[in-house]
């Protein structure tokens, strides 16, 4: 069937959609922080979780390859479907791409990551504070990017549901997929 | 003691002296030198370096037991690895730099261990707080110059270095590797590196 998600595609939407708020709020604001063990942590758990969600990532686009998302309403104009499709690209590639940042700049900084303070990622860049300073500025940008994203997403799902009434938000939600059948 | 063996026994002293002539390594060459540290910060390892320090060494292979060596570092000229980490580590909760400007390090005794090992043990006094501590030390040289060369762990709270909010150890660990290398130059050195001599061939 591709008219409905996978749970596992569920699973994956709901808990990364979790995670990623979490690391946003996160991020925002340990930065604020003055230096004290608290905000070490508080890096250091953004860092693991970052880390997590980077490899979630790219387990759910295998499993996305494996398994195609159904595909849209027939009523979507063609623009529409389009702009549904670049939002969800740049979705997945900013949950790419902004662990990555964070990464690099932490080595960049000469702040190892060190995933659940166990497994060490190498560094791929070199100490460097200006290229340090650069990353961190293109992962917050890239970070404020994201939110704009995200608010589209809720925005169009949202639309889906109360305007067009198609059933683009409950397709993707764990209890009405088995009720709703049309 | 016949004059044929006296001249022997002077023969081989002569001889000896110019082999294992004793020399005193005194002079240390900053830039040709290092004392640095890491340590853990939530599991993660962290390289810092001591900018700015002076030895007061002496130093001869013959008589190790004689040697003298006092070293200060300059605490303000610590790099933790970052910025903001060396901001805080001048406070009061860690090195308290204003107050406690100076690490000093005074040996008590050099033993020697063989095979260009020695044992230096000292007082090591960070933040008006003495420690005794011992460093495994090796020393290598070519000609006029030496190199000591060594690392040990002390524990930070032994001398209340992160206290408050920083004293448990689960963000910071307590032990701080530091590992020292110090060149240094004989008094009969030349005062450039350039005029080396090389190092005799013996049949």
């Amino acid at each position: 069937m591709t008219s409905r998600y996978t749970a596992t595609a569920k699973v994956l939407h709901w808990l990364m959609a979790l995670l990623l708020l979490g690391l946003l709020a996160l991020g925002f604001y340990m930065q604020e922080l003055p230096l004290s063990p608290q905000k070490l942590q508080l890096y250091s758990w953004h860092k693991w979780a970052g880390v997590t969600v980077f490899l979630l990532v790219l387990f759910r686009l295998a499993w996305r390859v494996i398994h195609p998302p159904p595909p849209l309403p027939d009523h979507m104009p063609k623009v529409m479907r389009l702009a549904a499709h670049a939002g969800h690209a740049l979705l997945y590639g900013l949950m790419l791409a902004i662990p990555l940042s964070g990464w690099l700049m932490s080595s960049a900084k000469g702040f190892q990551t060190v995933w659940f303070g166990v497994l060490p990622l190498p560094d791929l860049v070199g100490k460097n504070q200006e290229l340090g300073n650069l990353l961190q500025s293109v992962h917050e940008n890239l970070n404020l990017l994201f939110v704009a994203v995200i608010v589209g997403h809720i925005g169009a799902a949202l639309k889906h549901h109360f305007i067009d009434r198609d059933d683009v938000l409950t397709r993707i939600l764990p209890t009405c997929s088995t009720e709703k059948k049309s | 003691m016949k004059p044929w063996s006296r001249a022997l026994v002077l023969s081989v002293m002569i001889a000896g002296s110019c082999n294992v002539q004793a020399v005193e390594y005194r002079h240390i060459q900053i830039a040709q030198s290092a004392v640095t540290f890491t340590y853990q910060q939530m599991g993660v390892t962290m390289e810092g370096t001591f900018g700015q320090w002076v030895a007061d060494l002496r130093f001869d292979p013959d008589q190790p037991t004689a040697a003298q060596v006092t070293v200060d570092v300059d605490l303000a000229h610590i790099d933790t690895g970052s910025a903001e980490g060396n901001t805080e580590v001048a406070g009061k909760a860690w090195l308290n730099t204003p107050t406690f400007p100076t690490a000093r390090f005074v040996a008590k005794s050099v033993e020697p261990l063989g095979d260009q090992r020695y044992t230096v043990t000292g007082s090591l006094t960070i933040k008006g707080r003495t420690q005794n501590i011992v460093i495994p030390t090796t020393f290598t040289s070519q000609g006029p110059i030496g190199v000591f060369a060594g690392h040990f762990t002390l524990h930070r709270a032994d001398f209340a270095i992160g206290e408050g909010p920083w004293a448990a150890f689960d963000v910071v660990a307590n032990d701080i590797q530091i590992q020292f290398r110090m060149t240094v130059h004989a008094d009969t050195a030349p005062s450039t590196t350039a005029h080396l001599p090389q190092p005799q061939s013996q049949p």
